[in-house]
């Protein structure tokens, strides 16, 4: 993670293009909904998520990017040890960039759309913590698994989204209600699910990348 | 050199799809020793060379490392092995040191910073340890490399045109490098199109054609005009 987010810091490939590209999504969605705060209201989950998960995908996208430059997915294969370390290490950087850009995004819709969400920052934050751990960890295990493919940028998507219906499912009705003021009570069952998700899609991903990565 | 091989390949065959790349090679390597690979462009060379260093799975036969099964096991055979290949295994936006420092705690060592130091300067990088690849030149990204095995202390060194892009001071440093390693009794096999300075570093040399080998004979006094000599005669081609 350490080596990745430094890498990160020095180039700022990743963080720029998803810095533009989430600017880009607020002038659509602006422009879509108009005015009308009842529309914004009832639209708001949905495309606040619409736009972590877009910024996720190029993001997730990217994770062994790094590894192609110089053979060093090569040397990776050979680094003797349990693989399942570089999994873990690559997921931490994920996690941290994509709540970077999701933070960004969140304050952005706010100024954009005059919409308050200082009262549900908390409840807002825990889900999207679970949220993201969520999408990363099963992100991270599809970018090695697409690493090695010519058609990747094509695949990786379509592999993804499918199995992330879970964690968009919960997110997204979990945020509604924090943004309506309901208490994180109301939404224990998402929250649940978000959970339950997050422990399949790691344990999954940490008995797997070894395989993934030989194979 | 020492009496049990660290290296055998026995029957060894790799096809991708139906082309043969390598059909029925047989090998040994002992401890001490170093094997010169030669043949054309895309005899096998680099095929054999990442079957030896489990990157690559054989289609049959047994390939064993230190007496671990590279395919079986590759997990056993990883930390005996030091694979230099074309690429340079460095990230670009990392310094020299970093890149050593990240390389060595993936492999489970803890090297001290004098250690990573000293690798540097074993191969004339000290001055620029603090500086980031992107700035380096191919034959530095090379030397760093290097470095990375001086650390690593591999018991079996794989390598592929080792000499490539290296100015003459370095190609002399990695020589004498070489011929410590094998004083040691480690192992080497080297892949290589050149009949010149590389092969003085050579015990044996093995030409490989049509999948398999064509010549495995000691290199003796056998002078660069000679090797030439022999490698036309068993690869049909112009040296």
């Amino acid at each position: 993670m350490w080596k990745d987010l430094l890498v990160e810091r020095r180039s700022k490939e990743t963080l720029n293009a998803l810095v533009f590209f989430s600017l880009l999504l607020l002038f659509v969605f602006q422009f879509a909904l108009g005015p009308d705060r009842e529309r914004l209201t009832a639209a708001l989950p949905g495309l606040l998520w619409l736009g972590f998960v877009l910024a996720g995908l190029l993001g997730l996208g990217r994770t062994f990017v790094l590894e192609r430059e110089n053979d060093c997915w090569d040397a990776l294969l050979l680094a003797p040890g349990d693989k399942s370390a570089i999994y873990v290490g690559k997921l931490a950087g994920n996690v941290v960039l994509m709540l970077v850009v999701e933070t960004l995004i969140l304050a952005l819709f706010a100024i954009f759309f005059n919409v308050d969400v200082a009262d549900a920052l908390p409840g807002l934050a825990l889900v999207m913590v679970l949220a993201t751990l969520g999408l990363a960890a099963v992100g991270t295990l599809f970018a090695a698994m697409t690493a090695q493919v010519r058609a990747r940028e094509l695949l990786f998507p379509v592999l993804l989204l499918p199995v992330q219906v879970p964690v968009l499912l919960g997110a997204v009705k979990a945020t509604e209600a924090v943004l309506l003021g309901e208490p994180l009570s109301a939404v224990a069952h998402w929250l649940k699910l978000l959970v339950a998700a997050d422990v399949i899609y790691v344990v999954a991903g940490l008995l797997t990348f070894d395989f993934l990565l030989e194979s | 050199m020492t009496a049990e091989p660290l290296i055998r390949i026995t029957g060894l065959r790799k096809a991708f799809g139906a082309h043969r790349v390598l059909d029925g090679l047989a090998l040994e390597v002992r401890g001490g020793e170093a094997v010169a690979l030669l043949g054309a462009n895309g005899a096998g060379k680099t095929t054999l060379l990442r079957i030896l260093a489990t990157l690559t799975r054989p289609t049959r036969g047994t390939v064993t490392v230190l007496g671990h099964d590279c395919a079986r096991a590759p997990e056993r055979v990883r930390p005996h092995i030091g694979l230099v290949a074309h690429g340079s295994y460095v990230y670009e936006d990392l310094t020299a040191l970093e890149n050593l420092k990240f390389w060595t705690t993936l492999s489970g060592l803890s090297p001290a910073p004098v250690d990573l130091a000293g690798a540097l300067a074993a191969v004339e990088l000290e001055r620029l340890g603090n500086e980031r690849v992107r700035t380096f030149s191919a034959g530095m990204k090379r030397r760093l490399s290097l470095a990375r095995l001086l650390l690593a202390r591999p018991r079996v060194l794989l390598l592929d045109e080792p000499f490539g892009g290296l100015d003459q001071r370095a190609k002399k440093w990695l020589e004498g490098h070489l011929e410590s390693f094998k004083a040691d009794g480690g192992a080497l096999v080297m892949a290589t199109h050149s009949f010149g300075r590389e092969l003085a570093v050579a015990d044996r040399i093995v030409i490989l054609a049509g999948g398999a080998i064509a010549l495995d004979a000691p290199r003796g006094a056998r002078g660069a005009d000679e090797i030439a000599r022999l490698y036309r005669l068993h690869t049909g081609e112009g040296a």
